[in-house]
């Protein structure tokens, strides 16, 4: 109980102190609306093209609005040393890490409904697969986030950690899918769409909105649950190894 | 209040980074209820003992047992026992002091209504009663170090750790703070205390450890390391417009004196039996100084700490000097 004590209000703390300031308000509204406006305006303002738009919308709202919190707030916690309370603090790094990766994860999921509203203004969306949207917001979400959170172990200072992230993040967009389909990438390139995470959330996504999937969204599932654990447990190997037993 | 049962027991505990040692085969207790020092200059391996035995460095080597636990095995059970306070603020100056306190609470699992209270009844302690509701980037460097203090012990923690506690604030506040860390002790609490301020260590320890280089030099209670000192007597002599070789010339002068420059206008004279002043000062008039200043000096730990260290006082005060300003 102590520890849901702890995990409740780092999270209640950092959607204070981070998340919900209207700088991040903001930026999670004008980054989606910005994102669609481009796609939309280059595609001609054609309605039907919402629909393929949407997923990669949706993701790199998601990844950028994770990944740039996340790596900043806990490098930024990290240099004035507040970090250290909560390493401090009774309870178990996989609860407190769970705890400051929570409001991120929140914040991404919120960001990826911005898109969608504007979506449902533009177009009927009754042809979604929800079931399967959501879950896939949420693990993409996730996933993007333990992403900034290996982000912000590697790094000291807050400008490396938003140079660290662009270095992952711009390349995604164009490898996975997202807006171009893997298959038309250059064969060599090939191979990396699939070691990123996004490449099987974006298929999700895909799959969900207008059924233009790719691999078996068993697949897509199990392989982004791979990488969430993969990446949270390398994570948290990192900050014993950086930032507790200080070798 | 203090008992004999050990709260705190190191063993051979040692820390490198890389090439570095920063600490090298460690070995102490502290007791239960204690006033303990740990006293060293800038560099000496007090903090990394410290982040060994609070659970945020992992020792090379070694044990370490805190109330009875194995504090390797067992960091996470040690820490809710234990309070820390860093050498530097660690709070978030976005949250006003109140809210500090009461999410530090939280992180100890204090029930909603039992942080608020605490929360209050600790500002009031502390001073900060009025300030509670002030963001704490706001709050002076004194107030700060009150608040992460209040911070360290807001789970009513047996042991409190405290690292440099009134390096860098002034001198009002820092002896605000020493009564309050005096409080806390007189209250149960037992505390760790690192400082290279060796008066601020006579003034508030009743056991001191000195480490320099990594290791402990001495450690026993303040009371028998000034035992052997005070049984000297020292006078120090302050003269100007003497001729260099005056120190060699006293000496040859006066057998039964041991005398020492400290610094250039300064003569330290110890012995064994009480010093007559009168001579001294004709003899150095004589010889054409001007002295302005003889006094009986009181023998102070920072003696025995230089004595003991070979640490001249000199190189302490720069330390001071650079660390911030003098207490």
């Amino acid at each position: 109980m102590k520890q849901w004590t702890a995990f409740w209000n780092i999270l209640l703390k950092d959607m204070r102190s981070y998340y919900l300031k209207p700088p991040n308000i903001s930026w999670g509204i004008i980054f989606p609306l910005a994102w669609t406006a481009m796609f939309l305006i280059r595609s001609g303002g054609r309605l039907e093209d919402v629909f393929t738009l949407l997923p990669g919308v949706v993701a790199v709202s998601i990844l950028f609005g994770t990944t740039s919190m996340l790596a900043v707030t806990i490098t930024f916690e990290k240099r004035s040393r507040s970090f250290e309370r909560l390493l401090l603090a009774p309870i178990s790094l996989q609860m407190l890490m769970m705890a400051k990766t929570s409001g991120a994860i929140i914040f991404g999921a919120l960001n990826a409904l911005v898109p969608v509203l504007m979506a449902a203004f533009l177009v009927n969306l009754s042809q979604v697969s929800w079931g399967l949207f959501l879950p896939a917001v949420l693990l993409i979400a996730v996933a993007s986030t333990f992403q900034g959170l290996f982000i912000a172990v590697a790094v000291t200072e807050v400008f490396e950690a938003q140079t660290f992230s662009n270095f992952f993040r711009f390349p995604m967009i164009f490898l996975c899918g997202l807006f171009f389909p893997i298959a038309t990438l250059p064969a060599f390139l090939r191979p990396l769409s699939y070691v990123l995470p996004l490449t099987y959330g974006a298929d999700l996504l895909h799959g969900a909105v207008h059924g233009g999937h790719t691999m078996p969204f068993a697949l897509d599932l199990a392989m982004l649950g791979l990488f969430c654990l993969a990446l949270f447990v390398l994570s948290l190997r990192n900050i014993k190894r950086k930032w507790i037993l200080q070798d | 209040m203090t008992s004999e049962s050990p709260i705190i027991e190191v063993s051979n505990l040692a820390k490198s980074f890389g090439e570095v040692t920063a600490v090298d085969s460690l070995t102490f207790t502290v007791r239960q209820g204690e006033f303990f020092g740990f006293l060293g200059p800038n560099g000496a391996g007090k903090t990394t003992t410290i982040n060994m035995l609070t659970g945020l460095a992992r020792p090379d080597a070694g044990a370490i047992r805190i109330c009875g636990l194995d504090a390797l095995a067992n960091p996470k059970a040690v820490q809710r026992l234990i309070g820390v306070v860093p050498d530097e603020s660690n709070l978030y100056p976005e949250l006003t002091g109140f809210e500090n306190l009461c999410f530090c609470a939280a992180l100890y699992g204090l029930p909603k209504a039992e942080r608020s209270a605490r929360a209050r009844d600790l500002l009031r302690n502390f001073g900060l009663a009025e300030a509670a509701n002030r963001k704490v980037a706001g709050y002076s460097k004194g107030m700060k170090r009150r608040l992460t203090v209040a911070a360290g012990v807001i789970h009513n923690p047996r042991i409190l750790f405290l690292d440099e506690p009134t390096t860098g604030i002034d001198v009002a506040g820092a002896r605000q703070l020493r009564h309050l860390i005096s409080d806390l002790h007189r209250a149960g609490t037992t505390i760790f205390l690192t400082t290279h301020y060796i008066e601020e260590a006579e003034q508030l320890c009743q056991r001191v450890a000195f480490i320099v280089g990594g290791r402990i030099v001495c450690s026993d209670s303040v009371e028998r390391l000034l035992q052997p000192a005070q049984a000297k007597h020292i006078l120090q002599i302050a003269w100007a417009n003497a001729a260099p070789d005056l120190p060699r010339a006293l000496s040859e002068s006066f057998p039964g004196l041991t005398f020492s420059a400290p610094r250039q206008g300064l003569i330290r004279v110890e012995a064994d039996e009480p010093i007559r002043v009168g001579p001294l000062v004709r003899f150095l008039e004589d010889r054409g100084a001007e002295v302005s200043e003889a006094r009986k000096i009181q023998p102070s730990l920072e003696d025995v700490f230089v004595r003991l260290t070979g640490i001249e006082v000199e190189a302490m005060r720069k330390e001071k000097e650079k660390a911030g300003p003098p207490q």
